[in-house]
C-alpha cells in the first residue's frame, strides 16, 4: 500500500447552522482546499448520516462536488451511523493507498436541528436493533445510562468523575472558537451547590444534562493524499499511519460483558498495530464523548488505561491539556458538538491542527503521534485512526 | 376650581409585600442576585433593554418594546401594581423580570428578559417571579403568556400551564395560560431553586450598581436565523404529546 497523507483541513461552527446540507459540506471543504494549495481532486467522499431522513436531500454528494466545482471528479456518500466520518476518511485512504487515486476530499455534514428534539432522538435510535431495542423504546441515552450503571458498580465510578469530563471539555471548547457550547461549567454549579440538580437535572439516570452531548449541525474536512503529492505541498507532513476498524453484536444485552466495547479495543489495536506504534506513544487523543461515560472507557479499551482505571488517570488530570495524554483537545462531542456524521472527521481535523502545531491555545506540546476513536452505534462499528508528523 | 389631572392619571398603588433578595449558583458557578428594584432604578435598566429592540432573535425585539414600555410606565406611575426584579452577577445586570398584581387573588406575568442566554439565567428569574407571585404575595395564580419558543417551552411546557384561553392577556389580549399554586409547588423542587439570606457582600455589589451586560444577546449574522427562530417545532411536537397522553389530541 501507498502512504497516505492529510494534506488539507478545514470546518465549520458546529451550532445550528441555517444553510443547505450541501453547502455546509462545501465550505469545510472550500476552506480544506485552501488550505492545501490544490483547485482539483479525483474523488469526493461525502460523510454523512442523516440527509434523506432529516434534510430531504438525497444524492449528497452529487450536489457538494457541484458545488465546489469539482466536477468530474466521482462522488459518493459514506454513511456508517456516527462512525460515518471516520469510514469515510478510511474509505479515502483505501482509495489513496491503493493507488486508485491521488487526492481524495473526505468532507461531511449533518444538519439534525433541521428536526425538532423528539425526531433527533429519533433518528438516532433507529441505530439501534429494531426488534429487540428500537420498538421497546430504548434511545441511545437511555443504553448510555444503563452502560454507566454497570461501569459505576464494576469500577467505581461516580457521578463525579463523569463531572469532570464535562467540565474538563468545556474548558478545552472554551479555547476553541468553532465549539457549540462556550459555557464554562464547574464542579460546584453542576453537582455540590443546591441549584445543581436545576442546573443539571437527570436526563436518565445517572446521566445528567452535563453529561450528554448537544445536537449540532456542522461539517468538516480533511484532503488525503499520497506521498508525492504531500511532499510538493508546503505542509507540515501529517500521514494517517493507521486504520483500524470493528464492530460488536448490534444488541448491546448480547454482549458477554456489557461494559466491555471490544469494537474500539479491536479498531485502536489494528490501527496501532499499522502504524506501528502503541498506546503509550499517543500524545494527543480525540475520543467520542457523546456521553461523559464514553471518554473514559474508551480511554481504557483504547489501552491508554488499564480497564477500569480511566476515571482515576482523570482524578489525577492526566487527560487534561498539559497531562500526559490530552484527550478532546477541541472539547469533544460533549462541547465541540455532535454533528453526527460530521463528527468523526472533525476528530481528525483536531488532531491534524495538533500536530501540525496549528492548534492555538489548545496546542499540546510537541505532539506527534495522534488518535481519534469514532463510535457508531452504541460500540458496535467502531473507527479508529491514527496519525504521525513526519517531518 | 381647579382639577389636578395627574392625581387622575396616576393610579393608586395597593400596598404590596417586598420580594426578599435570593441567590442561587449557575452551573458555572457564579453566584446570581435576584432582588426587587424601585422606580429611581428603572432608568439604569431602560438603557439596557433599549439595544435589543434591535435585536430580531427569538422574538428579543418584541419583547425589548413591551419591556421597555413596562419599565418606563412603572418609573411615570402609567401602571398600577408593577414589581420589577433583577438578575445581577458581580452587579452586571443579567435578567429582568416584571409583573402587576391583577387583583388581590390573580397576578399578570408580564416579561422575562435574559440579557446573558444559556445557564437558566431566565428561568430562574422566572421562577423567582412566580415565588413572588404565589408564595410572598399569596396569590392563588398568574396569568402568563410568551412571545418567543423559547418562552413557552420554558413556561408552558416545563411547568405544565393550565389554559385560560378565555381570559386575554394584557399582552396584546392574546389568550392567557395559568401557573397554579399547585402547578407550582409540583414544579417547586426540580425548577424553584434559591438561598436567603443573600450574604452581605453579594447584596451589596448588586445594589451598588447595576452593571451593563458583558455579553448581551445579539442578532444572527443572517436572515434565514432570524426567520428560523420565528418558530419552534419542538414545542409543538412536544405540546402534541403532552395533549395525546390528556386525552386532547
Amino acid at each position: 500500500m501507498r502512504e497516505v497523507y492529510v494534506v488539507g483541513a478545514g470546518i465549520t461552527s458546529f451550532t445550528r447552522l441555517e444553510y443547505p446540507l450541501s453547502e455546509i459540506a462545501a465550505y469545510p471543504a472550500m476552506l480544506a482546499l485552501k488550505d492545501a494549495g490544490l483547485s482539483k481532486v479525483d474523488h469526493v467522499y461525502v460523510a454523512n448520516m442523516g440527509a434523506a431522513r432529516l434534510n430531504h436531500q438525497s444524492g449528497l454528494a452529487s450536489a457538494v462536488v457541484d458545488t465546489l466545482s469539482l466536477t468530474p471528479a466521482g462522488a459518493e456518500v459514506i454513511e456508517n451511523g456516527p462512525a460515518s466520518g471516520a469510514s469515510a476518511i478510511k474509505t479515502g485512504f483505501l482509495a489513496v493507498a491503493s493507488g486508485l487515486h491521488d487526492v481524495v476530499l473526505v468532507t461531511s455534514a449533518e444538519r439534525l436541528r433541521e428536526v425538532n428534539n423528539l425526531e433527533a432522538t429519533d433518528f438516532v435510535a433507529t441505530l439501534s436493533h429494531p426488534l429487540a431495542e428500537y420498538i421497546y423504546g430504548v434511545t441511545l441515552p437511555s443504553l448510555a445510562a444503563m452502560f454507566t450503571r454497570l461501569y459505576m458498580q464494576k469500577y467505581g465510578v461516580t457521578e463525579r468523575h463523569l463531572a469532570m469530563v464535562a467540565v474538563k471539555n468545556h474548558d478545552n471548547a472554551l479555547l476553541n472558537f468553532f465549539a457549540h457550547l462556550h459555557e464554562k461549567i464547574t464542579l460546584e454549579g453542576i453537582l455540590d451547590s443546591p441549584e445543581a440538580m436545576t442546573n443539571n437535572p437527570y436526563v436518565a439516570e445517572p446521566l445528567r444534562f452535563f453529561d450528554c452531548c448537544p445536537v449540532s449541525d456542522g461539517g468538516a474536512c480533511v484532503i488525503l493524499a499520497s506521498a508525492e503529492v504531500a511532499k510538493k505541498l508546503k505542509k507540515p507532513l501529517v500521514r494517517l499511519a493507521g486504520v483500524g476498524q470493528a464492530t460488536d453484536s448490534h444488541c448491546v444485552h448480547e454482549r458477554a460483558e456489557p461494559t466491555d466495547l471490544l469494537a474500539v479495543r479491536g479498531a485502536a489495536a489494528q490501527a496501532f498495530k499499522m502504524a506501528g506504534v502503541t498506546p503509550g506513544d499517543v500524545d494527543v487523543a480525540e475520543l467520542h464523548d457523546a456521553f461523559t461515560i464514553l471518554e473514559i472507557a474508551e480511554s481504557e479499551e483504547a489501552g491508554f488505561f488499564k480497564k477500569g482505571q480511566g476515571h482515576l488517570a482523570l482524578e489525577r488530570g492526566e487527560t487534561r491539556i498539559g497531562g500526559k495524554i490530552p484527550i478532546n483537545t477541541a472539547g469533544g462531542l460533549k462541547a465541540r458538538g455532535h454533528p453526527t456524521g460530521a463528527t468523526g472527521v472533525a476528530q481528525a481535523h483536531e488532531i491534524v491542527l495538533q500536530l501540525r502545531g496549528e492548534a492555538k491555545k489548545r496546542q499540546v506540546k510537541d505532539a506527534r503521534i495522534g488518535f481519534t476513536c469514532n463510535f457508531g452505534g452504541f460500540g458496535n462499528n467502531v473507527v479508529c485512526l491514527v496519525f504521525k508528523r513526519e517531518d | 376650581m381647579s382639577v389636578d389631572v395627574e392625581k387622575i392619571l396616576r393610579p393608586i398603588d395597593n400596598p404590596i409585600p417586598p420580594f426578599p433578595p435570593k441567590y442561587m449558583m449557575l452551573a458555572g458557578g457564579e453566584e446570581m442576585v435576584i432582588r426587587q428594584v424601585n422606580r429611581e432604578d428603572i432608568p439604569d435598566i431602560l438603557c439596557h433593554v433599549e439595544p435589543l429592540l434591535h435585536v430580531e432573535r427569538d422574538y428579543y425585539d418584541v419583547v425589548a418594546a413591551r419591556l421597555y414600555s413596562e419599565l418606563l410606565a412603572y418609573y411615570r406611575h402609567r401602571v398600577q401594581d408593577e414589581y420589577v426584579l433583577v438578575a445581577q452577577i458581580d452587579g452586571e445586570l443579567v435578567a429582568v423580570v416584571n409583573g402587576r398584581l391583577l387583583s388581590k387573588e390573580v397576578g399578570m406575568s408580564y416579561h422575562t428578559m435574559a440579557l446573558r442566554r444559556g445557564l437558566r439565567v431566565g428561568a430562574h428569574a422566572f421562577a423567582s417571579k412566580m415565588e413572588y407571585h404565589l408564595d410572598i404575595i399569596g396569590q392563588k395564580e398568574v396569568l402568563i403568556v410568551a412571545e418567543s419558543p423559547i418562552g413557552f417551552r420554558r413556561w408552558m411546557i416545563e411547568y405544565g400551564l393550565e389554559q385560560r384561553f378565555n381570559i386575554a392577556h394584557e399582552l396584546g389580549g392574546v389568550p392567557s395560560w395559568a401557573l397554579t399554586k399547585e402547578l407550582f409547588n409540583k414544579a417547586r423542587e426540580t425548577l424553584v431553586v434559591g438561598r436567603r439570606p443573600v450574604p452581605k457582600h453579594l447584596l451589596e455589589k448588586a445594589q451598588a450598581a447595576i452593571l451593563p451586560p458583558t455579553d448581551p444577546p445579539k442578532a444572527p449574522a443572517d436572515l434565514l436565523a432570524a426567520t428560523r427562530s420565528m418558530y419552534d417545532s419542538t414545542g409543538t411536537a412536544l405540546m402534541s404529546q403532552r395533549w395525546k397522553q390528556e386525552g386532547k389530541l
